[in-house]
């Protein structure tokens, strides 16, 4: 019967009011952690524009550039992969853009008989490649919201352990550039070696060294100095991942609620339909049992269904205003 | 002269200092106005600004100093002010570091936790 209809409408609608109200909130909060993760990549530029500026420095000082973390192998047999992604879903295509630009830079580096290493960061691109049959060299997580200096730190160490070992040879760091609110780009970065002329260490032989004294030598200065780098280079992709991460959000449940918004207005209206061909029904049904005891001549019978007639349009009209 | 504190974090300190003492690998080092282009590698140690309204502390865990310009810039990822210090950690920090030293007395991690944990109590108790 067509109440039945009426009642399962009501219910989805209902369910879809709710999912609303999670999406919405979801919007929000995502919004509000843009702003935060933003100031988050402001606050850490200082501290990397200043390690550059000392690099300079220490190379215009006759700091030789012959730290293991500049030397370019001349063979390159196995290239790790930073990866970093979200620990939740729910993000658009955050997630699957950063994995699947990884995915294909592994195949190139596969057909030319290159190896790879993965070092991940977020439960999103452990389950990914995982899931695909990737061997995983470290997985990292519980962080891509907020990550702190010390969790780039540990990651930074471990990367530089494989590099510095020998075991890679090349380490692509892949995240997301957050260019703006409405734009985030995926970026598949070299990030070990460094490059001398990204740190300005190239500046070396014509660079003034402006008389600076250093204490310990140069050299030494330079080799603690490079892993502070990396770690600053690091820190700021993932707190550039976590902006990107939010803005991703917030867009897809914005989209997600103005979905909810309109699959609203439309299941009201086939509702309001379906209530209103059953009350047409109701009257059709009434009306046509009246003309059918009229015919029948007795007077009396008909005054008793007006009577229920009018009782009948009184509870519908209280119906409608309900609704 | 002017002075900066970065951590990777945030600015921690910006501001006109007439004095900075810090710790450098080879030793103790304390800057004046138009100080020498200098840079050096920071210690685990306490480091000292005399600010315009008062003495800065803070305990430093490694990083670097940049002095040019008649500006000093520090660079460190474990600067902690004095009032930030959590004094109950630093000690059991420091009573787990000397226990992993009497078990290993060449654990350069724990000599340096040691070392980290007596900054930092040196330096909020001086406050």
């Amino acid at each position: 019967m067509a109440g039945g209809q009426e009642r399962i409408l009501r219910r989805r609608i209902g369910s879809i009011d709710a999912t609303k109200k999670i999406t919405r909130a979801m919007e929000l909060i995502a919004a509000s952690r843009i702003v935060k993760a933003q100031g988050r990549v402001q606050a850490a530029k200082p501290y990397s524009e200043k390690v550059t500026d000392v690099i300079t420095n220490l190379a215009g000082g006759g700091a030789g550039v012959d730290h293991p973390l500049l030397t370019t192998a001349e063979q390159v047999d196995r290239v790790a992969y930073v990866v970093i992604a979200a620990d939740r879903g729910l993000c658009g295509g955050y997630n699957n853009n950063v994995l699947r630009a990884v995915e294909r830079a592994i195949e190139a580096d596969k057909s030319q008989g290159r190896d790879y290493a993965l070092v991940l960061s977020g439960k999103k691109a452990a389950g990914y490649f995982s899931f695909r049959g990737y061997e995983i060299h470290a997985a990292y997580e519980g962080f891509s919201d907020q990550p702190n200096y010390n969790d780039a730190k540990a990651m930074a160490e471990s990367v530089a352990e494989l590099f510095e070992s020998g075991q890679v040879q090349q380490v692509q760091l892949a995240y997301t550039h957050f260019l703006s609110m409405g734009s985030q780009e995926v970026a598949v970065e070299q990030f070990m070696p460094l490059e001398p002329s990204e740190i300005g260490a190239d500046a070396a032989e014509d660079a003034d060294s402006g008389g600076y004294e250093f204490e310990p030598e140069p050299a030494e200065i330079l080799g603690r100095l490079l892993p502070r780098y990396a770690e600053a280079r690091l820190y700021a992709a993932l707190l550039e991942g976590s902006a990107s991460e939010h803005a991703a959000r917030q867009r897809a449940m914005k989209a997600a609620t103005d979905n909810a918004e309109d699959l609203k207005i439309n299941l009201t209206r086939i509702m309001n339909r379906a209530r209103q061909d059953s009350i047409t029904t109701e009257i059709m049904e009434i009306v046509s049992g009246a003309e059918a005891m009229s015919q029948d001549d007795d007077d009396g019978l008909k005054d008793i269904i007006e009577q229920s007639l009018e009782g009948s349009f009184a509870s519908l009209a209280s119906d409608r205003n309900d609704a | 002269m002017q002075v900066e504190l970065v951590s990777p974090e945030a600015v921690l300190f910006s501001g006109e200092c007439s004095q900075v003492v810090t710790r450098t690998v080879d030793g103790d080092i304390a800057f004046l106005d138009n100080h020498a282009p200098f840079i050096g590698a920071l210690d685990i140690g306490q480091t000292q600004l005399w600010a315009n309204d008062g003495v800065v502390s803070l305990a430093i865990n490694g990083g670097f100093v940049e002095v040019s310009g008649n500006s000093v810039t520090i660079l460190s990822d474990g600067a902690l002010a004095a009032q930030d210090i959590n004094i109950q950690d630093a000690q059991s920090d420091l009573q787990a570091a000397e226990e992993a030293l009497n078990a290993d007395a060449d654990d350069g991690a724990a000599a340096n936790a040691k070392k980290w944990a007596e900054t930092r109590i040196q330096v909020s108790s001086a406050v």
